[in-house]
């Protein structure tokens, strides 16, 4: 967790209190501040990323027992993988020069390095069907073997999960256009760029469980 | 998710705004959290009413399970075989009754109505917020459910009825459409319903973990939470963590149903004497997959999800037990400790329900070691009750009946476990209804009574009137007596080798003088039942024309009681108060009264003492 996240309860932020925050003027919650104050927005997105490890930690003792069945045929991965690799994580770099650009007071610098941001990520989901494809015409599909099976379930989710990146992303262009981040305030930047970094993440770890491990 | 926090907008005008605020967007798609509570337990109570009706079909099957039931058949034509005059139940209609009935109760019912009913109405009043943290994000999670609620209820209504492979979904019976008339659209229903929770109690979750962690009142350290709120926190924990499990789980199935892999599949299927061949009609379809797989996984859930339903429980107990025999909570932070020591161990034992899958002898005596480790933990909770009640002046409302019956209920549900913790009594034990007299007592019994009590408890803050104390005194009573009555014969029936989810037990000769036994509880269970209205009139009753309540009827001291019965919008007219002290200020010779609630500053002799002794004192 960076130091952004356990900022201390000097902004009235606008989540706290939630409807009926209060009385008008007030802190959003009267007297009695709150103890102890991570932002709750972001303290939210953590802990859902923290369930959705989760899941993929049940897939990953599941790929590891079925392993052990004899019928496991491996899978050779196609090369194209690892180009759509190089281009997510190209993806999560013009990223953080995005965010950099808006800590450096540059709000202006920012959408170039976002929009390229999600056409990678928009190239990534387009290089994972063609690597579908290769992999089809090569005689591979998802029922042939186990280890098929495996890889096109934990892509397809993985790609799943980027698509709603994507959404979020078109969200973020949007605002990111209209100046709506200024440089303290990065929040919906930066919750962004945590879902965008782990899905790098996962996919780097999914390509490790699946092909190199 | 800042698009999800709520703007502004609403705390302008307060007052008016909210008097004008339409009927649609106050009560049906509020985002108050009272409101959302409320209905997720209502939503929860009609669900139970199902499930119930179900349990009573069940138990005519199993007293009487040849009879010709003319009546039933007339009414469930589905379920029996009425031609040439038969009303005699389908096999097929008695799985499908036993698999929704355990899915109803377990997660529409018992895991919803303690967790995202009670949660939502009491984590901002006891950590003394105005709203969760999500307030949108909470709405979204009730019609989520809702969804999953319609789907599973359609269910029983498409194709051949609804899922009937167990509420545990194991494969092969899960997985193969034609496994048995239930496997079809049904279970594909009960996939979907159960992605429908699982969503919903994410995005609960979610709320109540960062709700309390974020949004507690000045003063309120971790160690002044009242017990219901640490049960809240932990459950919340729990779900977010063993869930997932579940969800890749349903995903490998649903690839199993219906696109042909093979996870959970062995080689060699053979379907009505046809084997299961694939597209080139020489291989089987489904080659090397692991029906064990899907057991691990759900288990891991699964034992989670039993300490899901039973934690809130537990913490109502301990809030309701201090409150009526107003003495302190014995051993605070041992209560503390002992919960996170349940829900810590729950995430290690899951093989204690697959000793007879033929797992290794030592990973399974692993599993029994760490099983029967709970029974510390749990120990330290009834011991603490006891000490608590111990020369206590015992004011007994019906609050109090019900927290005494969950005492009560996991003393004797908890016993059996210790028997089947144990991997060499379970060969005997596993399957039978000795199984099913446990998890009845401790799981869904204290669950039950927890939410029982919860109910006639917090009622006040739920509808801002009291329950009826003599209809709530008769309905525990009655409930009470018949509880056991159904559940505690199952235990000896086991024993004597009665399997549970069977259709006809009189087939096997052994089980034949073991009939007056099943009449029996049938009989108790029918009674047990039929009490259940007793609870509705009493419900509604009180809802509309119950006594109206004062601030703190029962002279509590958390944080719920410093504000109106019901609390207005933002739960505090004015600021919100501020925390000194711990929940359970009763009987303090130091203060003329007998009870100091949470929000009341110390006094100048007790500012004295905590200088003297540090910190700690009040810390609790
Ligand atoms: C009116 C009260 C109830 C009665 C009479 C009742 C009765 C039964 C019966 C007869 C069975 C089937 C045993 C067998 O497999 O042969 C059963 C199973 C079960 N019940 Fe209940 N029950 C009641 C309440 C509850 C509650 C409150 C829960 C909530 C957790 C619950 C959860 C279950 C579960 C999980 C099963 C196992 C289902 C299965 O093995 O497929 N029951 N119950
Ligand atoms: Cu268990």
């Amino acid at each position: 967790m960076s130091t952004e996240v356990l900022r201390k309860p000097s902004r009235p932020g606008p989540h706290r209190g939630g409807e009926g925050g209060g009385e008008p003027g007030g802190d959003g919650n009267g007297r009695g501040g709150p103890e102890v104050f991570f932002d709750p927005g972001r303290f939210g997105l953590w802990l859902f990323l923290a369930t959705l490890s989760m899941m993929f930690v049940g897939f990953t003792s599941a790929y590891m027992v079925r392993r052990l069945a004899p019928d496991w045929t491996p899978l050779r991965p196609p090369g194209l993988l690892w180009i759509n690799t190089a281009v997510l994580l190209l993806s999560s770099a013009t990223l953080e020069a995005a965010r950099r650009r808006l800590r450096g007071w540059n709000p202006a610098g920012v959408s170039p390095w976002l929009t390229a941001t999600g056409a990678l990520g928009a190239l990534f989901v387009a290089g994972q069907l063609a690597a579908w494809r290769v992999l089809a015409a090569r005689g591979y599909f998802l029922s042939g073997s186990p280890h098929n099976s495996f890889f096109y379930m934990l892509s397809g989710i993985h790609g799943l999960h980027l698509l709603v990146g994507l959404v979020w992303f078109a969200v973020v262009l949007v605002k990111a256009r209209r100046l709506a981040y200024t440089p303290g305030e990065a929040d919906g930047l930066g919750m962004f760029a945590t879902y965008w970094h782990f899905l790098t993440g996962l996919w780097i770890y999914l390509l490790l469980l699946l092909f190199v491990l | 998710m800042t698009d999800m926090a709520h703007a502004p907008e609403a705390h302008a005008a307060e007052a008016h705004a909210h008097a004008e605020e339409a009927f649609i967007w106050k009560y049906v798609f509020s985002k108050n959290h009272r409101v959302i509570g409320i209905q997720y337990y209502v939503t929860a109570m009609v669900m139970a009413l199902v499930a119930g009706l179900l349990a009573m079909l069940i138990r005519l099957q199993l007293a009487w399970p040849q009879r010709d039931w003319g009546v039933l058949a007339k009414l469930f034509p589905m379920g029996y075989d009425v031609g040439g005059g038969f009303g005699v139940m389908r096999p097929e209609f008695y799985a499908m009754l036993f698999t929704m009935h355990g899915t109803i109760m377990v997660f529409f019912v018992l895991s919803t109505a303690p967790v995202s009913g009670f949660g939502n109405i009491l984590i901002p009043l006891q950590a003394g917020a105005r709203d969760m943290a999500f307030p949108f994000l909470n709405g979204l999670s009730y019609w989520t459910f809702f969804v999953g609620c319609v789907v599973i209820l359609s269910s029983f209504f498409v194709g051949a009825g609804a899922a009937a492979g167990g509420w545990t979904a194991y494969p092969p019976l899960s997985a193969l459409k034609g496994a048995v008339p239930g496997s079809e659209t049904g279970q594909t229903f009960w996939i979907i319903g159960m992605v429908f929770f699982i969503a919903s109690f994410t995005m609960g979750g979610l709320n109540f973990v960062t709700t309390i962690i974020n949004l507690r009142t000045k003063g309120l350290t971790p160690l002044r939470m009242p017990m219901t709120l640490w049960a809240m926190f932990l459950v919340a924990v729990l779900g977010l963590l063993a869930f997932p499990a579940l969800v890749a789980a349903c995903l490998m199935l649903i690839f199993d149903r219906h696109f042909g892999t093979s996870f959970f599949l062995p080689t060699g299927l053979v379907l009505n004497n046809v084997p299961l061949l694939g597209p080139d009609g020489k291989t089987f379809l489904h080659q090397g997959g692991s029906p064990l797989l899907w057991q691990h996984l759900f288990w891991f859930l699964g034992h989670p999800e039993v300490y899901i339903l039973m934690l809130p429980a537990l913490g109502f107990t301990s809030d309701i037990l201090v409150t009526f025999a107003r003495k302190p909570l014995f051993g605070y932070k041992s209560m503390v400790g002992a919960l996170w020591a349940i829900a810590g161990l729950s995430f290690i034992v899951w093989g204690h329900h697959m000793f007879v899958s033929g797992m290794n002898p030592y990973l399974g005596m692993a599993f029994a070691v760490g099983t029967i480790l709970i029974a510390v933990p749990s120990a330290v909770k009834v011991f603490n009750w006891l000490a608590t009640l111990r020369g206590a002046r015992i004011r007994f409302n019906t609050p109090m009946l019900w927290a005494v019956g969950v005492v009560s209920l996991f003393i004797s549900g908890g016993l059996s476990g210790v028997w089947l913790a144990q991997s060499a009594p379970d060969i005997q034990l596993h399957d039978t209804m000795f199984v099913a007299a446990h998890f009845h007592l401790i799981m869904a019994g204290a669950a039950l009574f927890g939410v029982f009590g919860a109910t006639s408890y917090w009622f006040p803050k739920m509808f801002g009137r009291m329950m009826n104390d003599t209809l709530g005194k008769a309905h525990f009573w009655f409930t009470f007596v018949t509880y056991y009555g159904t559940f505690f014969p199952m235990h000896y029936i086991g024993i004597a080798g009665h399997l549970r989810r069977i259709y006809d037990p009189y087939q096997y000769e052994f089980l034949k003088p073991l009939q007056p036994i099943n009449q029996l509880i049938t009989i108790s269970a029918l009674i047990l039942g039929s009490s259940q209205i007793l609870f509705f009139v009493n419900f509604f009753w009180s809802a509309f024309a119950g006594k109206k309540a004062t601030e703190n009827p029962w002279q509590a001291n958390g944080l719920e009681w410093t504000t109106a019965s019901p609390p207005p919008h933002g739960n505090w007219p004015g600021p919100i108060p501020e925390v000194h002290r711990w929940p359970y200020e009763y009987a303090n010779p130091d203060f003329p009264k007998d009870h100091v609630m949470q929000h009341e500053p110390l006094t100048a002799a007790e500012m004295e003492v905590k200088a003297a002794e540090g910190p700690s004192r009040h810390e609790h």
